[in-house]
């Protein structure tokens, strides 16, 4: 074995994780309504099967772009040599005004600040290779999507230092736990060349608030380290409020043209707002002209296929679809939330109110026997193999308690989402737990209702309403 | 000062990857390509702009690709009639690939090899080109610090894609005009043992680039014994596996090892891609193709970070399944491709400039030693530079693929037509010819003055154009296409 690297000896793709483990036991026994009736729903894999038909019918009113055409004349020929990393100049303005549309027009993108990448994954792992040097760390708050450990650490030889966020405050970023995080890279002899969030949050499934974003901006600031704002989902935001990006922050700051502005870069996506991950369709934006160039020449090993990039500057560009794409999706995730929430209340199950993303995290504690991480897989387990349900759970996320789970929604029907929900609710009625509640159903829910409540009120903080701001 | 500091601290927010030349664009080669793009030739509108022939790909069949296309539309996820699998496809993002699209890809690869092997489709694992898949090879075999023999000269691009963000080093097996380039044992026992760094491997690029050679039987289970032996990996790129032409005969590694009983596999790796073979480079087709179990594995994770397109992979699983397409085409370019070498070769030959006896590639290994002034790569540089600049034809110097020996070329000749090749040759013809004119007079000068001729060149030109040395760096090693600058 010495004679391969440790890249492969050892297990940095981080695929040994529960969470990669629960997909390939879906992988073996896969649900299907008529072939297999009594197999594992897959509520693991954050996926936006929500939108196809509204694609689909774009396609059919634009047989030119269908069908790799320009005005009547096909440009396979020339899309076939097109490889200059780039990118199709059409295709960075689409990307751009769509990122400016998803965010209320409020701020601009300049597309030759945009960097095209095989996916956010190769996104990712390429800021990291520019920013950080082989035993950096990044900080990235808890919980936090499995596949950083993969995509920021295994090639780069980055480290993540976590920022403990806890159920108590909503999961919120909050100062001490960023400064504390600071000190414990500096205690393993880490330097800390900045923090990654994702918002809205994956596995949360909340947009992060106007005070935590002026709180990372201000902590950047006075570290002179980066901010990486993973905004794969900012077109998932269904919730009444609007996103807040971390460029409008920039703005409202009146930080643009600044150094720090320069240390701000965001990562996006089409494979969650549009549905289609199999295009791998990436991008990284950054005000650091440096930075630009380093990763467009890396972007050399993971370009986009030019067919798609035709494909999806067609689509981008129409307006008309895209005003109308975002509108719908944001509702059919809305209804679709809302029938996991509610399905999830029937079994005695509360979630954190989530305004975005395409799942929701649930919290299972009370349906642990000991508050552990073993009792929590103990619970993964029963779930996966008797419920047969892949969910993921909360430590395969690097969250600090035990007990919560990661329950996507958006992949599946809605008649497949009321079964798994009916599984959940008999096999919750079916524990010490379970027949508590239906003992005492009421009372019960009663009391989880008003945990809810004060959950909500406490996200929605008063300094969000600040009349002031737009 | 202040912004000097604060340079200064920009600098080091970045990486050393980041900040540093490992990307190897800063090369004074990317000058060509600057050249190039500021004026690019163009029958009609620009007829006195450089023509491109530092680009390696594989233009003559497009028309077929074409016609294929507008006749499957099923192939397609977004036509009408292929529309029905939009939202399959569109989510697929399984870094195993469709298996319909490795099946496809396997077959390819094995008609390429006249059918003499076998490919298993659970072997191929995806990569951002052949590009993604060397440095993922890389990744994978070596660890920083280690070395990778490489026979000269090679692909610049290797610099770049082997080493960057690997770390990994290269170490050059010298290859030398008297034999035709040919790799020996002796040269790799020379590399191998005046290594600096652990060798890890040894990288071949069969066919080669630059050279447009095979490798015969015998020199490839030499190259499989050598490495079996010291116990190092063999990693053979054969994306030009489909380009040879006329007698020559293109022999993969993996018939050879079917040849060799006690071949330890594990250490028999394939680099493929269809950029070359198909001229597909836009779509980003690369594989690896490894005979160790645990590189197959871990590559495919790694393959995460430069799958390909699923719309890509539908497309050409369709596209390669066509048999009857897939014959047509491979013979039809075969054909193409040696018509345009003949015209190229003939044009030289007529000219009496040498170049290497090669059978397959997009390109020839063109011999101008005989115009150096000095047998150097300063003298190598300037010649190159009075070719891109006032010959105005982009050429790739030997220099910048590593040869040991100055005054090689590559020239490209696969992408452009007819008319633009014989554009090309009459400005070799007229600078040739302005070279016999300036040698006659040269003669006779010092035949009369009997002083040395104090010129940059071994014979300089007379020209009233005015010579502009611009050392910038290029946006992009590979110019926009025709399709990009229409939009801009």
């Amino acid at each position: 074995m010495k004679q391969l690297s440790t890249k492969v000896t050892s297990n940095g793709h981080g695929q040994d994780s529960s969470y990669f483990l629960g997909w390939e036991e879906y992988e073996k026994n896969p649900y299907d309504e008529i072939k297999n009736p009594n197999g594992m729903i897959q509520m693991g894999l954050a996926e936006n099967q929500l939108c196809f038909d509204l694609i689909e019918s774009w396609l059919a009113k634009n047989p030119d772009a269908a069908s790799l055409k320009r005005n009547g004349q096909s440009i396979f020929k020339e899309l076939a040599l097109f490889q200059d990393y780039h990118g199709m100049p059409e295709f960075k303005k689409a990307m751009a005004e769509f990122m400016e549309e998803i965010r209320g027009n409020r701020v601009t993108f300049n597309p030759k600040k945009i960097v095209l990448a095989a996916g956010s994954t190769s996104a990712n792992e390429t800021l990291m290779f520019c920013l950080a040097e082989p035993g950096d760390a990044f900080l990235l708050p808890t919980p936090y999507y499995p596949g950083f450990d993969r995509d920021l650490k295994w090639r780069t030889g980055a480290e993540i230092v976590p920022i403990h966020c806890s159920s108590s405050n909503g999961f919120q970023i909050t100062e001490s736990a960023l400064q504390q995080a600071y000190q414990q890279a500096h205690k393993l002899g880490l330097k800390v060349k900045g923090v990654l969030v994702t918002n809205p949050s994956n596995p949360l499934g909340t947009a992060l608030t106007r005070r935590e974003l002026n709180l990372l901006v201000d902590f950047i600031t006075s570290k002179n380290i980066h901010l990486i704002s993973d905004e794969i989902y900012s077109g998932t935001m269904f919730g009444f409020e609007q996103f807040i990006s971390v460029m409008d922050v920039l703005k409202d700051k009146k930080l643009e043209n600044t150094d720090v502005t320069k240390r701000v870069h965001v990562v996006y996506s089409l494979s969650k707002d549009l549905g289609l991950p199999g295009f791998r369709v990436g991008a990284i934006y950054s005000n650091d002209d440096m930075i630009v160039s380093a990763a467009t020449k890396m972007s050399s090993f993971g370009l986009v296929s030019s067919q798609t990039q035709y494909l999806l500057s067609a689509l981008l560009s129409d307006k008309k679809f895209t005003s109308q794409y975002l509108e719908e999706n944001q509702k059919r995730l809305k209804s679709r939330q809302k029938r996991l929430v509610s399905g999830l209340e029937s079994a005695g199950i509360t979630c954190l109110r989530s305004n975005a993303g395409l799942f929701c995290w649930v919290d299972m504690r009370h349906l642990l026997d000991t508050n552990t991480f073993e009792a929590e897989l103990d619970l993964w387990k029963k779930i996966v193999y008797n419920v047969k349900l892949n969910i993921s759970p909360g430590s395969s996320c690097h969250c600090t308690e035990p007990g919560w789970f990661r329950v996507c929604f958006a992949n599946m029907s809605e008649d497949t989402l009321d079964l798994a929900l009916k599984r959940l609710k008999t096999f919750v009625e079916s524990t010490d737990c379970g027949r508590m509640i239906s003992r005492s159903s009421h009372e019960r829910l009663k009391s989880l209702r008003k945990k809810t409540v004060s959950n909500w009120v406490f996200r929605v903080s008063w300094s969000d309403r600040v009349p002031d701001e737009r | 000062m202040v912004a000097l500091t604060a340079e200064k601290q920009d600098h080091n927010l970045l990486s050393r990857m980041a900040a540093g030349d490992g990307h190897g664009e800063n090369s004074a080669y990317f000058d060509g390509w600057k050249a190039y793009e500021e004026n690019p030739f163009h029958p009609i509108d620009r007829p006195d702009g450089v023509i491109q022939m530092g680009l390696a790909e594989n233009q003559l069949c497009g028309d077929l690709m074409r016609k294929w296309v507008l006749e499957h539309p099923e192939a397609s996820i977004c036509t009408a009639e292929g529309v029905n699998q939009f939202s399959d496809i569109a989510i697929f993002q399984d870094y195993h690939g469709l298996p319909e699209f490795r099946q496809a890809v396997a077959k390819f690869m094995e008609k390429t090899r006249n059918n003499k092997v076998k490919f298993d489709p659970d072997r191929i694992v995806m990569s951002g080109g052949a590009t993604g898949a060397h440095e993922t090879v890389a990744f994978c075999l070596a660890n920083p610090g280690d070395g990778f023999l490489v026979p000269t000269p090679y692909y610049p691009g290797f610099d770049r894609d082997l080493r960057w963000r690997t770390g990994v080093n290269l170490v050059p097996v010298t290859c030398h005009s008297s034999n035709g380039f040919k790799i020996t044992v002796e040269a790799l026992d020379a590399a191998y043992e005046n290594a600096r760094v652990p060798v890890k491997g040894l990288l071949i690029t069969n066919p080669s680039n630059p050279l447009g050679t095979t490798l015969d039987r015998d020199c490839l289970k030499s190259l499989v014994k050598f490495t079996n032996d010291k116990g190092i990996h063999l990693i053979a790129d054969e994306i030009y596996a489909a380009t040879t032409f006329g007698e020559s005969e293109f022999i993969s590694v993996a018939e050879v090892i079917e040849e060799i009983p006690d071949c330890n596999r594990d250490l028999i790796h394939i680099v493929y891609s269809l950029s070359k073979d198909m001229g597909l480079p836009g779509l980003r087709i690369g594989i690896i193709y490894s005979y160790n179990n645990r590189v197959v594995q871990i590559a495919r994770k790694m393959s995460s970070f430069g799958l390909v397109s699923s719309q890509t992979q539908h497309l050409i699983a369709k596209m390669l399944s066509d048999k009857d397409f897939v014959d047509e085409f491979i013979r039809k370019s075969k054909l193409r491709l040696a018509e345009r070498h003949a015209e190229l070769t003939t044009g030289l030959d007529g000219l009496g400039i040498g170049w290497l006896k090669a059978g397959a590639g997009l390109f020839i290994w063109m011999d101008l030693r005989n115009l150096l002034k000095t047998a150097t790569f300063d003298s190598e540089m300037e010649l190159w530079r009075v070719i891109v600049h006032k010959v105005k034809l982009n050429v790739s110097p030997g220099g910048s693929c590593h040869c040991h020996e100055p005054g090689w070329f590559r020239v490209c000749f696969a992408n452009m037509d007819h008319q633009t090749m014989e554009t090309a040759l009459e400005r070799i013809r007229v600078f040739t010819s302005q070279i016999e004119e300036e040698s006659l007079k040269l003669t006779k000068q010092m035949a009369k003055k009997k002083k040395c001729w104090q010129s940059s060149l071994r014979l300089s030109f007379k020209d009233t154009r005015r010579f502009e040395e611009g050392f910038f760096s290029p946006h992009s090693p590979v110019p926009p296409s025709p399709l990009v600058r229409a939009q801009i």
